[in-house]
Order: structure tokens, then sequence, then C-alpha cells
């Protein structure tokens, strides 16, 4: 611990710590641009210069170490000379455009100047003129406001993974840009908005629509991955103009995911439907709410008199609020209809734990883990905020070691990897694990098949990684989930977690996939499978939230009744009977609990569009008019109270609840790795037109293979290839994926050019188009 | 896109540094692509970021800070005269406005013949030799008076 003195204050501070450091910890603020808590010290804007005694000049705060018995003067006369020096340079070439620049009413450069810039300036000179450059469909840039902080490139570097932007030039010549012709394609870019301090990067699709200051702050939480980013949604008469992370270190630190930050686009889509309505005769009507409900509630009872409660399913995407979840399970029994299920994009419905399946612990917990194997997850796409901790937590000296059926970069470094088939993802996790049992000297569960064969050298590797770690985790993302032998992939992990000590966890595919399980909404298994009469959908889209969408379709379009509660009208007007027009998480209060099993409860920020009713009125509206009892709630927290009641902890487990028979399988044929496309994953980020304008949205309408497998097929990168699986057809563009094995082809799911193609894990032919 | 000569030398810079700290070569295998194909392209600075497995904005960085990294094409000759404090006390100027009529060309300019380019360099601590001047940035020529200049581009025939 160090002793120091600012502004005649005394404190201690660790050793290490930087006078911006020790200022922060007892609320003096030292004006800056370039330095940033999450970011490494840069100190190239100068202007956080403080008078250190005895030194013979000012200082820059944030990157003057503490020495014991420094005396610091943050507002001494010598102090703000420099700091108003440095101000008076900044301006110099800055364009003072406050009245049509974006940032304005939330620009630092703008706030500090009033403090510490003149009313006019002694430069007479001509100021200079940057040329703007792409970054892409989300940022829009100015790039003569740039004070060249680098706070942007030091991001996309140290926080992104790739450097992605870089300074240019020299001198009064330097400027930021992305390599000629890139643009920025991470998925969490946005964050350099909210980074830049001044207007230079501002938000594209929010460009000239309002002022800072004309919106209200509400609070809310992210509907899209597991992980609950919380935000601040900025609302201007009635409509959400902007998202912005609301910093919780626990979750989503200060950042947040593109799909987080500009999936709000939807909110305001044309495609909204704000009346109930009712297909009659093949025509579509507008109905009141009275009318619609009435008919919903008679089909559904003529369904289940003429064919019995069997024949009705409800499904709902894992996206939906726990109240509105547990709403649909006590409709659906009032009714006697077992068949809730929300794990509509998983293939095999046969794993049963001892209680939900979450993370296995905190997200903060699993960033300090020694080593974290992770297993058939597109991290980045999936999780993209998570991916960004883990990649943190590498520079701490943390081992990431991933068995995936694709080498996707993970932009941080792998101490080891086992690309496999992605049919062949049990034997990998097997390999591993029999290597991780030669270590040991242990043997092998008996409901695990040892497997024959030599165990690959990558195989080791991996393992060596697990082994003999103090703090270790095993985590299972989208592609194991999805996987037609999840049960084996889990049986095989977790018994990699128990032969190391780690802890084995779910990365929740979304928002309310725990909450999902805890109200239980999981009953249903593969209900498109075998058509049912009726079906009863939440907030999910046949073709595009089901595994086998093109099965699901069939299945819908079969059906006597279809009941859509969506906020959406294209999907729901093509195969429904009945639409009832439902708010998105912007319009309803609801609870969404996270992979960690933390339950996040928000309230609507804008009242609900036309007609829109919050899901969880409706089917409360809907069991009184069934005449159901115990559907008096008055507020969504009294459906929570009762959905979630007693501790939630006690209730997840990863536990399995009896032993999987896990049996090695040959594998051989093309093969289909088909993952949903981070902007195809929910409702609202297939409808935010910017998104759908990112080059990881381009990625995803393209067929991939290596291209050793390419040439097999006479297939070269840019030829159209015609894709077949159980008689779907998708036409896509052929690109190198030099990461995948051979014989495996990468098309995206439930994406509107692949929604005909089956499974995600299946056989597949590929022809030249 | 780089001779076996070339990535040879530039496997020799990386060997220099750590293996996580390959982007430490990043001057000298720009330097080595430069001296191959005269001047840097966009192409190039791409190739070589990636050869030295660092993003290519990282190296385009390098390229455009430095003012020996030439991303135009230049002459078979690139001469470039000191004219900082020293030198020019000690007729770096002279000697830079003796080039231009000898050769017709201005600061940053190519003869039409493509032989010499001319360029404005920075100091390069030799202000004892003053003044000098810069052979296709590796060879250095000092006390260039007119005399010493015609000796040179006799030599540079």
């Amino acid at each position: 611990m160090l002793e120091i003195e600012i502004d005649g204050k005394k404190l201690t501070v660790p050793s290490g710590s930087t006078v911006m450091d020790a200022a922060n910890s007892i609320g003096v603020h030292i004006p800056h641009f370039c330095y940033h808590k999450k970011l490494s010290i840069a100190a190239n804007c100068r202007m956080c210069l403080v008078q250190v005694e005895k030194a013979p000049k000012p200082l820059p705060a944030c990157a003057t170490p503490v020495t014991d018995g420094m005396k610091v003067f943050t507002h001494s006369d010598q102090a703000v000379t420099a700091q108003k020096g440095v101000m008076e340079f900044l301006l110099i070439n800055h364009p003072l455009d406050c009245p049509i620049c974006d940032q304005g009413g939330e620009c630092q450069l703008q706030d500090l100047a009033v403090g510490y810039g003149q009313s006019g300036s002694r430069y007479q000179e001509e100021k200079r003129v940057v040329a703007n450059k792409d970054l892409g469909p989300l940022i829009s840039t100015d790039m003569t406001r740039c004070i060249h902080c680098s706070r942007c490139v030091r991001f996309t570097e140290e926080i992104a993974g790739y450097q992605e932007l870089g300074m240019a030039n020299r001198g009064e010549f330097t400027e930021v840009l992305p390599f000629i012709g890139k643009t920025v394609n991470s998925e969490i870019s946005g964050n350099v908005i909210d980074l830049c301090p001044v207007g230079a990067l501002t938000s594209k699709p929010f460009r000239y629509s309002a002022r800072t200051w004309e919106l209200s702050r509400r609070k809310s939480v992210s509907p899209h991955d597991g992980l609950g980013a919380n935000l601040v949604v900025q609302v201007k008469n009635h409509k959400v103009m902007r998202v912005l992370p609301l910093e919780n270190e626990a979750i989503n630190e200060c950042w947040l995911a593109d799909r987080d930050r500009f999936s709000y686009e939807a909110l305001n889509s044309e495609e909204r439907i704000t009346k109930p309505m009712i297909k009659q005769g093949g025509v579509w009507q507008e109905a009141d709410w009275q009318t619609a409900l009435e008919f919903v509630a008679n089909g559904l009872k003529g369904v289940i008199a003429e064919h019995g409660r069997d024949a009705v399913a409800a499904v709902a995407t894992p996206h939906s609020t726990v109240e509105e979840l547990f709403l649909l399970r006590k409709l659906m029994s009032g009714l006697g209809v077992d068949a809730v299920e929300t794990r509509l994009r998983a293939a095999d419905f046969s794993l049963k734990t001892a209680g939900a399946t979450w993370l296995g612990q905190s997200i903060a917990d699993l960033a300090a883990s020694d080593a974290v194997l992770v297993i058939g997850s597109t991290l980045r796409k999936e999780q993209p905020l998570l991916a960004q901790r883990l990649r943190q937590s590498v520079k701490k000296g943390m081992q990431l070691a991933v068995i995936n059926p694709h080498g996707d970069d993970l932009l941080t470094a792998k101490a080891a990897e086992l690309v496999v088939r992605p049919d062949q993802l049990v034997e990998g996790v097997v390999q591993v694990l029999r290597a991780l049992a030669e270590v040991k000297g242990i043997a092998l569960q008996p409901n695990i098949e040892n497997g024959s064969g030599d165990i690959p050298a990558e195989a080791r590797a991996v393992a060596a990684v697990l082994a003999g770690k103090e703090k270790a985790a095993v985590l299972l993302g989208n592609i194991a989930q999805q996987h037609p032998r999840y049960a084996e992939i889990y049986a095989a992990a977790a018994a990699i977690a128990e032969a190391t000590g780690a802890k084995l966890g779910v990365m929740s595919e979304a928002a309310n996939s725990v909450g999902a399980q805890l109200v239980g909404a999981e009953t249903g298994g593969d209900v498109f499978a075998k058509p049912r009469q009726a079906y009863f959908m939440l907030n999910a889209e046949a073709e595009f939230d089901v595994q086998n969408g093109a099965q699901a379709l069939a299945a819908v379009q079969k059906a006597k009744l279809v009941v859509a509660l969506s906020s959406f009208s294209s999907c729901a007007l093509e195969h429904a009977d009945v639409i009832l027009p439902v708010s998105p998480f912007s319009e309803t209060s609801g609870t969404f609990v996270n992979m960690e099993g933390r339950a996040q409860s928000f309230n609507g920020v804008v009242r609900p569009l036309g007609e829109t009713r919050p899901a969880w009125k409706v089917l409360r509206v809907l069991g009184n008019v069934l005449g159901f009892a115990g559907f008096d709630y008055t507020t969504s927290e009294e459906i929570r109270d009762e959905a979630l009641a007693g501790e939630i902890g006690p209730r997840l487990s990863n536990a399995l609840a009896a032993p999987v028979a896990v049996k090695a399988q040959a594998a051989s044929g093309l093969v289909r790795l088909g993952e949903v496309s981070i902007y195809q994953a929910d409702m609202l980020s297939r409808r935010a037109p910017s998104l759908q304008k990112t080059a990881d949205a381009a990625v995803a309408a393209q067929l991939r293979a290596n291209a050793a497998t390419l040439a097999k097929l006479g297939l070269a990168a840019g030829d159209r290839a015609r894709a077949e699986q159980a008689g779907g057809v998708a036409e896509l563009a052929v690109a190198v994926d030099a990461g995948l094995a051979d014989d495996v082809i990468r098309v995206s799911a439930n994406h509107p050019l692949t929604r005909a193609l089956a499974g995600h894990v299946a056989a597949i032919t590929v022809a030249k188009a | 896109m780089l001779s076996q000569e070339s990535l040879a030398q530039i496997d020799r810079e990386l060997a220099k540094y750590p293996a996580d700290q390959r982007r430490s070569a990043i001057m000298g295998a720009l330097r080595i692509a430069q001296t191959e194909k005269r001047y840097l392209t966009n192409e190039l600075i791409e190739f070589v970021a990636g050869y030295v497995r660092i993003p290519p904005v990282a190296a385009y960085e390098v390229a455009t800070f430095y003012n020996m990294y030439d991303r135009k094409p230049v002459g078979k000759y690139k001469l470039t005269v000191c004219t900082n404090l020293p030198c020019a006390l000690s007729g770096g100027y002279s000697t830079a406005e003796y080039l231009k009529q000898k050769l017709g060309i201005g600061f940053g300019e190519t003869t039409a013949d493509g032989k010499y380019t001319l360029a404005e360099g920075e100091c390069m601590g030799a202000c004892g030799y003053a003044p000098v001047m810069l052979v296709n940035n590796h060879s250095m020529c000092s006390h260039m008076t007119p005399e010493a200049i015609e000796k040179k581009l006799a030599e540079l025939e």
C-alpha cells in the first residue's frame, strides 16, 4: 500500500495504482479522453495532466504510477493551465460542428470544453479535413471530428480481439481507418460508438433521429443470448430510438453485443402486427380482442373434443419471459394438454438432469477459471460477450481448449483444439475422455463405450489442458445442444468434468432458457415429428425457430388450428389461423433467468404498439375466457413470484438423472454442419435491417467446405451450389472454410435461403447449381 | 508474392523475437518486401501482414508512419537529401537545389525516364558528414558537394 495525497486529501492505494485510479477511488474527477478503465493506457490525449510535487512538469494522471508520499494537485494553477493548453490544441482541428453532430449533448469534448476551453480560438489557419471511412452498416463516421484518442483502435485489438482499426500516417496527417477496402466486422463492434469521446464514430441506424436530451433512459434486459446483458433503452414519443449498455460488472461489464444494441430496429418494423386477426374462409380479417380470444378458446376446445388433448401442442421460444411461459404452461394444463415445448432447436430430447441445466457457476467465477474446455460452440457468434470475457481471461493466463466441428478463430489463443466432423462430436469428446483416463490411470464409466483406435494428439492436448487444473470448466455450446446426440455429448462431457474436477456448464441458447426449464416448459419433445391437429405458438416461427424447420412448417400447414401469439405478421400470416399480436420485450414487463441462474426482471419501456398486448395479459385473459381458476393476476410480478417461488439456486443442477449410454458410431459421406447464424437466432434480430447488412449475415448465406471437399465436389469458391436434404433444396454461393474437417458442408440453419433443409447435423448432398 | 530469398530473410527477422511477439518483426519484414518490390502496394502490405500473422491494418500503420517506406512507385535510384538543421547549415539545401536543377524534378518527384526519385529526408544521424544523402534507403553518401554529387551520379549511370 502506498500513501498519496490528492488535492490535500490523504489516502492509501495498492502499489501499482496510477494517479487516475487513486483519484477515481476518492471521487476526484480528472478530465480525460483516451483513458478508459477497460482499455490499455495510451496517454496520448494529454488531457489528464496534473501537477505532482517535485515533478518538473505536469504528468499524465492515467500513466503515472503512484509513489509513496506523492502529492498530486489536480486543480492547481499549473494543472489547469496545462489542461487548458491541451484543450486548445484539441480544438484547433476540431470542426466544432456541434449543432449538426449526433454526439452533441453527450460529447466528452463538448463537456470538457465548457470547463477548460476558451470562448474564442487563437487559431486562424485552415483546419484539416479528414475523409470519412466506411466501417460497415452499424457505425457512421465523421473523421474530421476525431481527436485521435485511439480508444476505438485499442478496443478492436484488446476487447474484440482483432485489430480492425488502426492509426495511419503521422503528425497532422494521422487518421483512424480500417485497412483499405475492409470494414469493421466484429460482433461487438458497436461498442466503439460508446467509447468514442467525440462524434467521430456514431450509430448509423440512429443517426440524425433524436437528440440525447429528448430521450428518456429506461432499464431493460437483452432478450437475445443467455448472458442477459443489461440495457438502457432510450425512448422518445413512445418509440424505442436506440439501445445502450447499462453497466453491470457481473454480466456485460460496460459492453453490448451488436445484436443487443441494434436489434431494436425490428421493434419499429413495418412487419409489426397491431390488431388481432382471424382467417375465415382463407381470408384474413381484423377482429377485436374479445372475438379473437373466443375464437381461440372455442377452437382449442373443439380440437380437444374431437381429437383428444394429445392433438394439441404449445411451442414457445426460450426468448419468452418466465411469466409468459409459466402462464402458457398453466393454460395448457387447464386444457389438459401436456405438450409444452421451448427446446425448439433441439434434435435430441432425451437428456434428463436433476435440475435446470445452467452455466454451473457465475459468469464472474467462470472468467476466473484456470482452464476452460468449450464443446460444440460457435462461441463468438452464440455468446459474443462471454467470448469477450474468456478472451480477457486467456490474457490473464487461462487456458482455453475447444472440441468443435469447425476451426473458427476465437480471436484469442487456443491452448488445444480438436476439430471433428459434426456427426463425430460425441466420439471427439470420448477421445479426450480416453486420453484423460490414460493420464489419470482411471477407468471409463461402464456406460461409456471405450471406442477403439489411436487417440489423436489433438485430443491428448485437450486433455492435458484440463488435467491438474485447480479451477476448470467444461462448457457446452449451441452446436452441442442442438446436436442429434446431445445426451451422449452431455454424458461424455460430464465424465470429463468428473475426471478433472471441472465444473460442467451449459451456455444457454437464449435469454430465458434457464427460466423455461424452471417453469417446466419442456414437456413436449419433438412436437412436429408427429403432426398435431392444433399448435399454439408463442413468439415462435415454425421455419425459423425449429431445428427441422421444413418438417415443422409442413406440420403447421396441415394442422386444423394454428394460434400464433406473435409481434410480427410475416410468418404468422402464412400458416396461422388466428394471430394475437403480443408485445416484444420492450413493451411488456417480465423476467429472464440468465445462464448463471440470475433472475432479472424488467419493465416495459414503451407502451404496446396499437392494440398489441403483453403476452402474459393475453394468456391471462384467455384463461378467463376458458373459465379456468387461478388466472386472476393483476401484475406480472404476481406471476413471477408464483413461477419462481423459493430460491432458484437449489433448482439448478447439471447432474445427470440417470446414466446415458454413450456408443461410438462410425460416420462417412457428406455431412452438414448447420448452426443458426448470429442474426437469425430470434424474431428481432431477423428483422433488424442493419444487422442483416453485416458481414456475419452475409456469411450465413454461403455454403462452406474445405478446399479438398470442394475439389471433390467439383466446386470452387464463388460458384453456386445446390444443397439437398430430405427433399428440401437450397441454392447458395460457395466459399472456402479451411477450418472444417473433410466432407463437412457448413450451411447455416433457420435462414431464409436454407429453411427448406432438414436437420442441422445430418447427411446432405451437394451439386453444382 | 515475394521471392523465397525475401521470405527467408523475413523468417530471420521473425526468429529474432519471441514466438508470441511476431509483430515486432513487421518493420524488418516491410523493409525486405520493399527492397524486393521497390515499393509497398496495399496488396503487398496485406501479404506481409499475413506472413507475420498480424492484422493488415497494424502493418499499414507502420508502413504509413515511417517515411522510408514508399507506397508509390519510385525511380531506380531514390535519392534522399537530409534538410534537417545540421545538414541545412552545412549546405543541405544547396545539395537539394543542385539535384533539383540537375534532374529537373522537385521533392517527391520521379524523372521521366524512371531513373531517379528525389526525396527530402530527416536526420540520418550522421551530422558530422553533412550534407548527407541516402541512395535507395540503404547507402549513405557524405559531404555531398556538387562535385561529390556528380561523381555519385556517374557511378549510378
